[in-house]
């Protein structure tokens, strides 16, 4: 004898809409949306066609450049970046162990991936950041937003998705960026809002409008944790490739998944972590690169 | 020369959402504490009427919540009044549209703030330049403007530190450079050495009463130390709770305390400093042999007549010419007799 037996009906089972209205309102949903889909598909892939262009062309550009070049242009970036011999070396030696073991390829679809999807993340994330922070109302409208992107399962938003633009490079991106685009839109917003209010005052004081504010004193005061929302949306959208690869994202990630499928251990295991060897490489060169934009902080003296 | 003479007219700020809805109940009397306890309401500023002089110092002093930041927070109205006017060669700043308020501060004021308040991402010259780069000045000239400025504070060499690399007073140097570097008429200082040390607190007053010698700014210095009120002030307003409660020349404030409120202020002042010899001569009779001109400070009288073994001493105007005479006991009299209310 439980609790359950001694309540009404209505009490005991929780009270749910009735089996064929339930399959009705699905379907109902489903079937406006395949409509909206057939009546705005062509426009909508319209819309992303230079993107899927563009992706087209850095994909090919990376996989036709001969390898001994591709490595000195990264090691040069990485220098760049971080200005440090031990990183320079370490990159090169990890990919010339990635191509020597025939992942080659691969790594330059992934790399084209995710390059392509940090520089919209980055493209969309900083003014929709600019535009939070200047607005406690949009910042109200913005923040559950985002928490639904981080939050909700990957594969569930994959499903609108696929149904609207079908297997490519194209909703592969679209997906990664969904994940990955938060934290540079927070931070963004969070980098602005942080600034000292007496410095802002006194770009005030001098005169400065709107449009001066933001980008003479603003911005380059939120470069620091702006530039840490990169660094995170460049690591989540690694971490986005192998789901991305369900939906026509070549790369290591699809490797990753047809060894899921099959149980090729040391398959799985290889593109794992050459993802993992990109990861750390992006990871610390963006960071020193963030660090070095923070030189004006260290204190000589005083 | 132009007029550069400010003046504040019937000003109030009553902090809060509906500050205007309680100017009534403020003009009423209404108190401080008793606003912000039954109407959730801050008074800020109460009735202010300031006559800022032209080319002159104008200091406004008060303690710690007495309405100094707000009021200086008026003339380039990073605060908009709840009511009253600013005026400006005949303008009233708190009509201004933003375009206009925008050319306002930019070509008319300079701000230098208590905690400097410099671009930290900024190098030294970059930070002196920044307000007449928003001006829209190239960027040749700029540099060589605030290099200009940088060398008048002291700070030849460090143009290429950055802030944070820099002592208090450096870093203030900075602050006070930027603001002459925009070449305005008006410089605004909330508390500007108040964060430095006595030494070096001397020596920016130093640096600053030289440069107006030359420079002839209006300018508006909010302190909340007598001394340096005393030292830099051709004019001095004293707040008390967001109202004016006296206003004057230093020595009419050290020789006549409106109230207790003020005279407990000017009590511990090196009154031999402040006041002049003009204010306790005597009509002249016959003239002694010493000479003092006019506008000395009996400290310095007091000094001469020891020196010089008198005890009295004739005043002289620019000309040579007596205008009166004083006694070492007159002297003394006015430097030890405390200010009485
Ligand atoms: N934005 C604001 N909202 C509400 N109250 C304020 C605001 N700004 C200032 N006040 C109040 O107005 C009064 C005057 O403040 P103000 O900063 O002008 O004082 P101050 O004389 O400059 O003091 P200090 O020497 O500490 O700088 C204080 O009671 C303060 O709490
Ligand atoms: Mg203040």
């Amino acid at each position: 004898m439980s609790l359950k037996d001694m309540l009404p009906d209505y009490l005991a089972e929780f009270p749910k809409m009735g089996r064929a209205d339930l399959r009705d309102f699905k379907k109902g949903i489903d079937e406006s949306f395949r409509v909206f889909t057939r009546e705005n598909g062509e426009t909508i892939e319209n819309f992303f066609y230079p993107l899927k262009m563009f992706m087209v062309w850095f994909e090919k550009l990376l996989l036709g450049t001969p390898w001994p070049l591709m490595i000195a242009v990264l090691c040069l970036l990485v220098w760049f970046g971080a200005r440090s011999i031990t990183m320079v070396i370490g990159t090169a030696l990890a990919l010339m162990l990635i191509g020597y073991l025939g992942m080659w390829d691969d790594t330059m679809r992934t790399l084209a991936l995710v390059s392509v999807s940090t520089f919209v993340c980055i493209a969309i994330g900083i003014p929709v950041g600019i535009l939070m922070s200047k607005s406690d109302r949009i910042q109200a409208v913005i923040v559950p937003i985002l928490d639904i992107m981080q939050t909700i399962p990957a594969f569930v938003y994959l499903i609108p998705v696929l149904m609207l633009l079908g297997i490519g490079k194209v909703p592969g991106l679209i997906a990664v960026c969904i994940y990955a685009i938060p934290p540079v839109v927070r931070l963004t917003n969070l980098g602005i809002r942080l600034v000292d209010k007496d410095v802002l005052e006194a770009a005030d004081a001098f005169g400065a409008s709107p449009r001066q504010k933001m980008l003479k004193v603003q911005l380059p005061l939120a470069l620091p944790n702006l530039f840490a929302g990169v660094n995170q949306t460049i690591m989540m959208a690694l971490a986005m490739v192998v789901v991305a690869s369900l939906i026509g994202a070549h790369g290591l990630g699809s490797n990753v998944l047809k060894a899921v499928n099959n149980q090729y251990l040391t398959l799985g295991m290889m593109n794992g972590l050459a993802i993992v060897a990109i990861a750390i490489v992006f990871d610390r060169v963006s960071q020193k690169f963030g660090k070095r934009l923070q030189k004006h902080s260290e204190k000589v003296h005083g | 020369m132009a007029d550069n003479s400010i003046e504040v007219k019937g000003l109030y700020k009553i902090f809060g959402p509906h500050g205007e809805k309680y100017i009534q109940m403020v003009k009423d009397g209404i108190s401080k504490d008793e606003l912000n306890a039954k109407y959730g309401h801050v008074l800020g500023l109460k009735d202010i009427n300031i006559k800022m002089p032209s080319a002159k110092i104008q200091v406004i002093m008060g303690l710690s919540g007495s309405g100094k930041s707000t009021m200086i927070r008026h003339i380039n109205r990073l605060i908009e009044p709840t009511i009253g006017e600013v005026i400006y060669q005949g303008h009233d700043i708190c009509k201004m549209s933003k375009s206009e308020l925008l050319k306002f501060r930019r070509h008319k004021t300079a701000m230098v703030f208590q905690k400097f308040a410099l671009l930290p991402h900024r190098t030294v010259i970059d930070n002196t330049l920044f307000g007449i780069e928003l001006q829209g000045v190239s960027r040749g000239e700029a540099e060589e403007r605030a290099r200009h400025w940088l060398s008048r504070v002291g700070l030849d060499g460090f143009e290429d530190n950055y802030p944070n690399q820099l002592s208090g007073g450096m870093q203030q140097r900075v602050g006070l450079a930027r603001a002459l570097t925009n070449d305005a008429d008006i410089l605004l200082m909330d508390e500007a050495f108040s964060a430095l040390d006595p030494l070096i607190r001397m020596d920016m007053q130093t640096i600053l009463l030289e440069l107006q010698e030359e420079l002839h700014k209006t300018i508006v210095f909010i302190t909340h130390d007598l001394d340096e009120a005393l030292r830099l002030g051709d004019r001095i307003a004293i707040l008390r709770d967001g109202e004016v409660i006296q206003q004057g020349t230093g020595q009419e404030i050290v020789l006549h305390p409106a109230d207790a409120y003020i005279s407990d202020f000017v009590k511990e002042v090196n009154r031999g400093r402040v006041i002049k010899v003009d204010t306790i001569m005597s009509p002249a009779t016959t003239p002694p042999t010493l000479q003092i001109p006019t506008g000395s400070s009996l400290e310095f009288a007091a000094k001469k007549l020891t020196d010089s073994n008198e005890t009295a001493a004739a005043i002289t105007d620019t000309s040579g010419a007596a205008i009166g005479e004083i006694s070492m006991k007159a002297v003394i009299n006015a430097m030890v007799t405390p200010a009485t209310y």
